[in-house]
């Protein structure tokens, strides 16, 4: 059985468990049944892709159905980009899965969800398995429109129903830049299979049109700003494990599809594209860690954090673009697999960090940071888990976030190499740019931690909160693991992913795991190398030897007291540091520049019992100038035209004989 | 043979730096008080400071959790390891291909990751507002130390420091203009990220104008003990990066024999003096900022980064 066929059987087991779903409807069984059924699915499709993927990669495997479109029939196609992203989306629903094992129990609608959760895997598979341009948009949205109806899963709670109706316009917008986009990649012969695509020679024009089109397309469903508005809207209000499956693998998929257009279908690049890329990038990651920053919603700041992290991603690809463009193919091999490796460790963590998020939920209810805090203490294996998370995040050795980005410094030294000028200014901006959202990400994250878990409870709910299930602990601890794995044997990664390199860009990174002790070296040894497993035995050895020391010679004598409040120990939770104040000397600094932040403080009259009053103000400019005008454009014009429907019988009929003189007479003066 | 020599050669670096962390504040400390003409504490108060933390109980506010707990040790470990990676005396250390620059600077990060949170674990507003201050000032730091990097890789061809601190040696060099926009940019960071003046104040003990004491008020005896060796480690560790990164002279390059260690050893003492003596006479002449002032301090270090990194990708004479 040839591997492409044993993902299109999985993917047929996850489409079996739609209609299991359904036939089940409100039974009590249906969330074990379900979400067990998807476990098994996904790995059984993660196993493949991993053994296809390491395994004979030599030649790609192909099957063809004798559905879709009359004389083209559906292509599927199993090559190793294809293959990589497939683990990343069955990674994500195996996790997710085993999660809502657990956290299906405490959905109140679970027939809302169950249905479409394996739908919704499905569409993704079958989006990266694609290989004709019909399929895909097919199956590109049939992903939207499930993920739709997972966001309206809670359509009672407030706020939800605008949401979805955000996303779905958004999506549906998407979807059209890629259908327009491979409208003019199948060209007026109208050869939809992608073997056909990429054969055929691309005029300039086309070539540029299509990559905006899909910069419009995939960056509107990746979250690129400005297109990422709909993004910390819709991946909130879904169920966590369908968030984390939003966020962490729905926005990867998206960039399977800019990477399979851009680098794989359209031809040799050219390098004014890869700037383009590599400044909405740039401003992509900063934007996104920023309103995340600012943000006190916990599952918003995730997703907003998301888009930074898909700034990086688009980064790295822009700089393989502008190698690739320029035939160095061994540091596009680099940039590229820098870009991948995010991928894969995006996909980790952020999808740990919903998890650890719907926990929190689970335990209390709330997704506003300013109503938890202490939650180490009533929460301990969640709130390790989800450290965890915040350190890989954060790009902090010895976990796997760190490894990528320095990937991506290494690919940005390298770029003195470029010939062009435009380049030479662009990168090393860029690569500032990318140094402050990592900076920035790791502030952000000891915001969204410490004022979580930290601290004293700031609500009854945060106070009794109780820990979650073990399925739930066992997803977030597999993850947890998985990020520590990936940071200290980062050459084996690197090496799994030199077949997609190979067949995207025809170079590869040198081999590493001949490198002595495990070390990474992308150019040569000389150059800059990096070893996180010994890096995490030095933090060990000198950590522990320092707590040997201490216990052996110094004084072990501890006393519990009161925390020390310089004389006046208030009470009140309530006046611990929030979100908020947490945010407020980077507020000052980046926001009034960026979100047009302003402080009100309404101070009342000595002997006036009111209470002193802080409002902090904040726009969304992009939102409000880009957005809102286009939503005043159509709702406009929708009332002028709401005319139309009260004529008369009459009237209509002379309208449409009207427009067909006026039609006739176009064709008659084009002709 | 070869890498017993290599072991023992690292094992003397990475002693050194702990035995001379302390020595190196309680000399800018003792030089601060004469340049202002008060007498000052012995050059090795500190060493006392910490031996009698370490004698004392600890006092634990009530609802601290074990990551505060963890805390010390973690940031002092990550401190040492990175401290460690940077040649002092001699380069070609066992571990330079360990880690290079741009993960001592994310090791350092990940030591303030943990001390932040461990300033939020209390629950008290004074660890808040030492917490929220000094990632807003790592915000910037970071990626002004980052750039600092990129400069440096770009005309040594590497971001290995052993590999940098040889090419610096060496007579290739010259002076350059990016050279100097990126040591400007490392000493200003330097500076922040220590909590020197005129970014912090090391010496006050006033909650509100401070930003690292007030971020880790709460810890007491073997805890602040192990958080205080690593700000001494930290001060000492950027010392000896400014040091190897443009003025390795007399470094011992790796391979040569016991004299030119020696020599190397004494004349990273002579420069460990010149730095902090210069560090102490800063420090006397200036004022400490108001905090909202910083981001423009740090925004200026940025720049330089920026304007010496373009300059290189520019032309590589520069």
């Amino acid at each position: 059985m040839s591997a492409v066929v044993v993902q299109m059987l999985c993917v047929a087991g996850l489409l079996g468990s739609v209609v299991l779903a359904i036939v089940l409807n409100r039974s009590r069984m249906a969330t074990a049944i379900i979400y067990g059924a998807t476990l098994a699915a996904s790995a059984i499709a993660l196993t493949g892709a991993v053994h296809w993927l390491l395994g004979d990669t030599a030649s790609a495997s192909d099957l063809t159905l004798p559905i879709g479109l009359p004389w083209l029939g559906s292509h599927f196609r199993l090559d190793p980009l294809a293959s990589f992203f497939l683990i990343v989306v069955n990674l994500g629903g195996a996790a997710a899965s085993l999660y809502g094992l657990g956290y299906g129990h405490h959905e109140p609608a679970p027939h809302r969800v169950l249905p479409f959760f394996p739908a919704f895997l499905a569409g993704m598979n079958l989006v990266v398995l694609a290989d004709d341009a019909f399929s895909y948009l097919l199956c590109w949205e049939f992903m939207s429109l499930v993920s739709w109806a997972l966001v309206m899963a809670h359509h009672r709670e407030a706020g939800n129903t605008k949401d979805g109706y955000v996303y779905l316009v958004m999506a549906s917008f998407g979807t059209l830049a890629l259908l327009l986009a491979f409208g003019l990649l199948a060209g007026p012969a109208g050869d939809y299979g992608f073997a056909a695509i990429r054969a055929a020679q691309h005029r300039p024009y086309v070539a540029t049109l299509v990559l905006i089109l899909m910069l419009l397309g995939a960056g509107s469903k990746s979250g690129l700003v400005p297109l990422h508005v709909w993004l910390p809207l819709a991946h909130p209000a879904a169920p966590s494990h369908v968030s984390a499956l939003m966020s962490g693998v729905m926005t990867k998929v998206a960039i399977y599809g800019f990477i399979r257009v851009v680098f794989d279908l359209l031809g040799p690049p050219s390098w004014p594209a890869s700037v383009v890329i590599l400044i909405l990038g740039g401003i992509t990651a900063v934007m996104g860690i920023l309103y995340a920053m600012m943000e006190r919603d916990l599952k918003r700041l995730l997703a907003y954090s998301t888009i930074e992290n898909v700034g990086v991603i688009f980064a790295g690809l822009g700089l393989a673009l502008a190698f690739q463009a320029n035939g160095l193919k061994l540091l596009a091999a680099l940039a590229f697999t820098a870009a991948l490796f995010h991928v894969l460790n995006h996909s980790f963590f952020k999808s740990l960090l919903f998890f650890g998020a719907g926990a929190v939920l689970t335990a209390t209810g709330e997704r506003d940071m300013d109503k938890l805090g202490g939650l180490i203490h009533r929460m301990p294996f969640t709130s390790f888990a989800v450290l965890v998370g915040c350190v890989a995040t954060s790009a902090l050795p010895p976990f796997n976030g760190f490894v990528s980005e320095w990937l991506m410094f290494q690919a940005v030294l390298q770029s003195p190499e470029l010939p062009q000028w435009a380049l030479k200014i662009t990168v090393p901006a860029v690569g500032a740019l990318l140094a402050l959202a990592a900076a920035l990400a790791a502030a952000c994250f000891v915001k969204a931690y410490g004022v979580t878990f930290l601290g004293r409870p700031r609500s009854l709910a945060a106070e009794t909160a109780e820990e979650v299930d073990r399925y739930a602990l066992s997803a977030m601890f597999v993850l947890a693991a998985l990020c520590l794995l990936a940071g200290i044997l980062p050459g084996v990664v690197i090496d799994a992913l030199s077949p997609i390199t190979r067949q995207i860009l025809g170079g590869r990174m040198p081999i590493q795991i001949n490198e002595p002790w495990l070390s990474i070296a992308p150019i040569a040894e000389g150059r800059s190398s990096y070893n996180g497993l010994l890096v995490m035995v030095f933090i060990t050895i000198s950590a522990s030897s320092a707590v040997v020391f201490i216990h052996r010679f110094a004084s072990r004598a501890l006393r519990r007291g009161p925390a020390w409040g310089c004389g006046f120990s208030d009470p009140n939770p309530a006046a611990q540091y929030s979100g908020g104040s947490f945010a407020q000397p980077i507020r000052r600094v980046f926001g009034t520049l960026v979100f047009r932040a302003r402080d009100h403080v309404e101070m009342p009259a000595p002997g006036d019992i009111r209470p002193a009053r802080l409002r902090i103000e904040l726009h969304d400019l992009i939102w409000e100038r880009m957005y809102e005008p286009i939503a005043g454009v159509v709702g406009f014009s929708a009332d002028k035209l709401n005319r139309l429907q009260f004529l008369t019988i009459r009237r209509y009929l002379s309208l449409v004989f009207a427009t067909l003189v006026t039609l006739l007479l176009v064709l008659a003066i084009w002709s | 043979m070869v890498v017993m020599s290599d072991i023992l050669v690292q094992g003397v670096q990475m002693l050194l730096v702990l035995l001379l962390a302390p020595l190196l504040t309680g000399f800018v400390r003792k030089m601060k008080a004469r340049l202002v003409r008060r007498q000052g504490a012995s050059i090795f108060q500190p060493y006392r400071d910490l031996l009698r933390l370490l004698r004392k109980e600890v006092v634990l506010a009530d609802n601290a959790s074990w990551l505060f707990r963890v805390t010390p040790y973690v940031t002092f470990a990550a401190i040492w390891v990175a401290a460690a990676l940077v040649p002092t005396f001699a380069t070609g250390l066992l571990f330079n291909w360990t880690a290079d620059l741009i993960a001592i600077v994310a090791l350092l990060g990940s030591a303030r990751f943990f001390l932040a949170l461990a300033g939020m674990d209390v629950g008290t507003s004074f660890g808040g507002i030492g917490s929220s201050r000094e990632v807003m000032i790592a915000a910037l730091a970071e990626p002004a130390m980052l750039l600092f990097v990129f400069c440096i890789a770009l005309v040594a061809g590497s971001t290995q420091l052993s590999t940098v601190a040889n090419f610096m040696a060496s007579s290739y060099v010259g002076l350059r203009v990016s050279l100097g926009m990126a040591m400007i940019a490392l000493i200003m960071v330097a500076l922040a990220e220590n909590a020197r003046i005129p970014v912090d104040n090391p010496a006050t003990h006033l909650e509100l104008t401070m930003v690292h004491e007030a971020m880790v008020l709460e810890y007491s005896g073997r805890h602040l003990a192990m958080i205080e060796f690593g700000a001494f480690l930290k001060l000492l560790l950027y010392i000896s990066l400014i040091a190897c990164v443009f003025l390795p002279w007399k470094i011992a390059v790796f391979g040569t024999g016991p004299s030119s260690y020696a020599i190397g050893a004494v004349a990273y003492l002579v420069k460990l003096a010149a730095a902090g003596f210069f560090l102490a006479l800063f420090e006397t002449a200036t004022a400490k900022m108001r905090v909202f002032r910083i981001p423009q301090f740090l925004g200026a270090a940025l720049m330089l980064g920026l304007l010496g990194t373009l300059l290189l990708f520019v032309s590589k004479s520069f």
